[in-house]
């Protein structure tokens, strides 16, 4: 029941207990149950809403930053991701495997805050020794979601 | 012109689904619970193999029984999902979907006045293919207070000195019943004792919801005498690429392969490659379908329950099969007043067999979004059919 409980709220975390109970055959109890279970265990870290912010009037500029670094004796990566993903402004930080290190998200209002971000803040770490940074002209599907996407039937109204 | 046209065919009654489609398609922004196709897209991987087949100019003509890679798959699936081994060389025929399979399998083994056994409510297809390939077909209406299964009683007492083939639809269109294990052995017996052949159509094998499903031919001394239908449609949610299989002793797939190969040649050539890379790689997609449909069984049945009406839980495909008779109404009198008042467009049972009637058919093949609102609506419709009763 766990996966299929959360391949569930990862699409809709919205989706009340009620009808979580009834699409998985369980009782409420036991879903509540599982949910704090899986919150405890850090598995579930929080209930999130997919935004597509190109159809608002922010202005919402993202970047995606490749960062190379000299890993720590004793601390491997973590401690220079710890020092990257401090920043309120990163979004996320993940630890790649290839031609760089550390793919760095960072959300700013413009083009500007982020050429600062980088030239002061990151570049400018002991342990970084190259930085190339990547901006995201347009979102297409992100989570899985398709954005701009309206799904029509397609099929014929009645078939045997 | 003067001269008659085949009075065979002329003899055969349209489709009753057709009836209630021409009603449909008069009606403005109808949700419909009819259709009997996924909703799903076909995986991507899938499609992206087509094109890639297309792209590559492998545009020909395939070996009349299929693509032998695609063959070679079939073999495989079978093997691992059913346990049943066929050889990919003589005893399997890649089809036009599962339709042209049964057409061409009942016309391979039928002499005229063979009798063919239908249980019904079942698939509109496999009456008017008996009647056309020269048998007498022979109903069975199956009971809703036996989940719609076939039981051994029921079959023993339609069989006769002329019997010649038992049509198993399982899992069911439209009732969405399932043939356990057990119920298939109490049939196997009385098949075997009275040297019947089975044809059994299980497109919708996949999708089953209480253990896997299982195949009369996996049985002792039954696959030598059954022909097996499978195809790409459900599983892999390809109704539009044509794709299906027959599998069968080498001396029937030979005399089907004879009328594929004069009336066919063979199925398409893009589907082919398409469907040889869903069984390579689909089983992942199969599961995740097969889940979410789950889901929206679970949906209906919990729904059902709460407005009050009468079902029983099925297993199988991706339909429910409510009772109505409560209302007083034929089935085609409930679907016609529904679709009126509400909207809504579902499937009267007797479109499937005299024994369909009192029924209507739901198709779960839509989203929860679709469900929700076409359940609302269905509730709303029996309140007031509720209250109009009690005045």
């Amino acid at each position: 029941m766990r996966e299929e409980l959360l391949s569930l709220i990862e699409k809709n975390s919205r989706i009340g207990l009620e009808e979580l109970a009834v699409l998985l055959a369980a009782s409420e109890a036991e879903i509540a149950e599982e949910l704090a279970k899986l919150e405890q265990e850090g598995i579930i870290c929080g209930y999130h809403t997919l935004i597509n912010w190109d159809k608002t009037t922010k202005e919402k500029v993202t970047a995606l930053i490749e960062v190379k670094v000299t890993p720590q004796r004793g601390q491997g990566f973590d401690r220079i991701a710890e020092r990257i993903y401090n920043y309120p402004e990163v979004k996320s930080v993940y630890l790649i495997s290839g031609g760089y290190d550390l793919l760095v998200t960072l959300e700013e209002k413009t083009l500007k805050e982020i050429a600062s971000f980088v030239s002061d803040k990151l570049s400018t770490l002991d342990s970084v020794l190259s930085t190339a940074t990547h901006f995201i002209l347009k979102k297409y599907k992100d989570h899985g979601t398709v954005f701009d996407k309206k799904h029509v039937d397609e099929r014929e109204i009645i078939t045997p | 012109m003067t001269k008659p046209l085949s009075q065979l065919v002329e003899n055969i009654k349209p489709s009753g689904i057709r009836k209630f489609f021409d009603l449909v398609s008069e009606m403005r922004d109808v949700i419909s619970l009819g259709v009997g196709e996924p909703d799903f897209d076909t995986p991507w991987h899938i499609r992206d193999e087509g094109i890639y087949a297309l792209e590559k100019g492998k545009t020909f003509y395939t070996s009349n029984s299929g693509l032998k890679e695609l063959r070679n798959e079939i073999c495989g699936y079978l093997e691992r999902r059913q346990g049943i081994s066929y050889n990919p060389d003589t005893e399997v025929i890649v089809t036009v979907g599962g339709s042209e399979a049964i057409d061409i399998g009942l016309r391979a083994l039928i002499n005229p006045g063979d009798e063919v056994i239908i249980p019904q409510p079942s698939y509109v297809s496999y009456e008017p293919c008996a009647v056309l390939a020269g048998a007498r077909p022979v109903i069975i209406n199956l009971k809703a207070e036996n989940e719609f299964r076939l039981t051994a009683e029921e079959l023993k007492s339609v069989i006769t000195p002329n019997t010649k083939i038992l049509i198993l639809p399982y899992p069911n269109n439209p009732t969405g019943a399932i043939m356990e294990q057990k119920d298939l052995e109490s049939l196997a017996e009385i098949i075997i004792e009275n040297d019947i052949y089975v044809m059994s159509d299980e497109i919708y094998s996949e999708l089953t919801y209480k253990g896997e499903h299982v195949s009369i031919a996996s049985l002792k001394g039954m696959k030598e005498r059954t022909i097996l239908i499978n195809g790409f449609s459900k599983s892999y949610a390809m109704t539009g690429w044509r794709l299906g299989y027959a599998c069968a002793p080498k001396e029937i797939i030979k005399q089907m392969t004879k009328i594929h190969q004069f009336a066919i040649m063979c199925a398409p050539t893009t589907s082919q490659y398409a469907g040889t890379e869903a069984l390579r790689n689909g089983d992942e997609d199969v599961k995740i379908m097969r889940n979410a449909y789950n889901q929206r069984r679970r949906f209906l049945i919990d729904a059902f329950k709460k407005i009050g009406l009468e079902c029983f839980e099925p297993y199988g495909a991706f339909y429910v099969f409510p009772c109505i008779k409560e209302f007083g109404m034929t089935s085609e009198e409930f679907a016609t007043k529904f679709l009126e008042e509400e909207n809504v467009a579902v499937i009267p049972g007797n479109a499937f067999g005299k024994s369909g009637e009192g029924f209507i058919r739901i198709s779960y093949a839509y989203s929860l979004e679709n469900l929700k609102i076409a359940i609302e609506r269905l509730s709303r419709f029996i309140n007031n059919l509720r209250s109009k009763q009690t005045k």
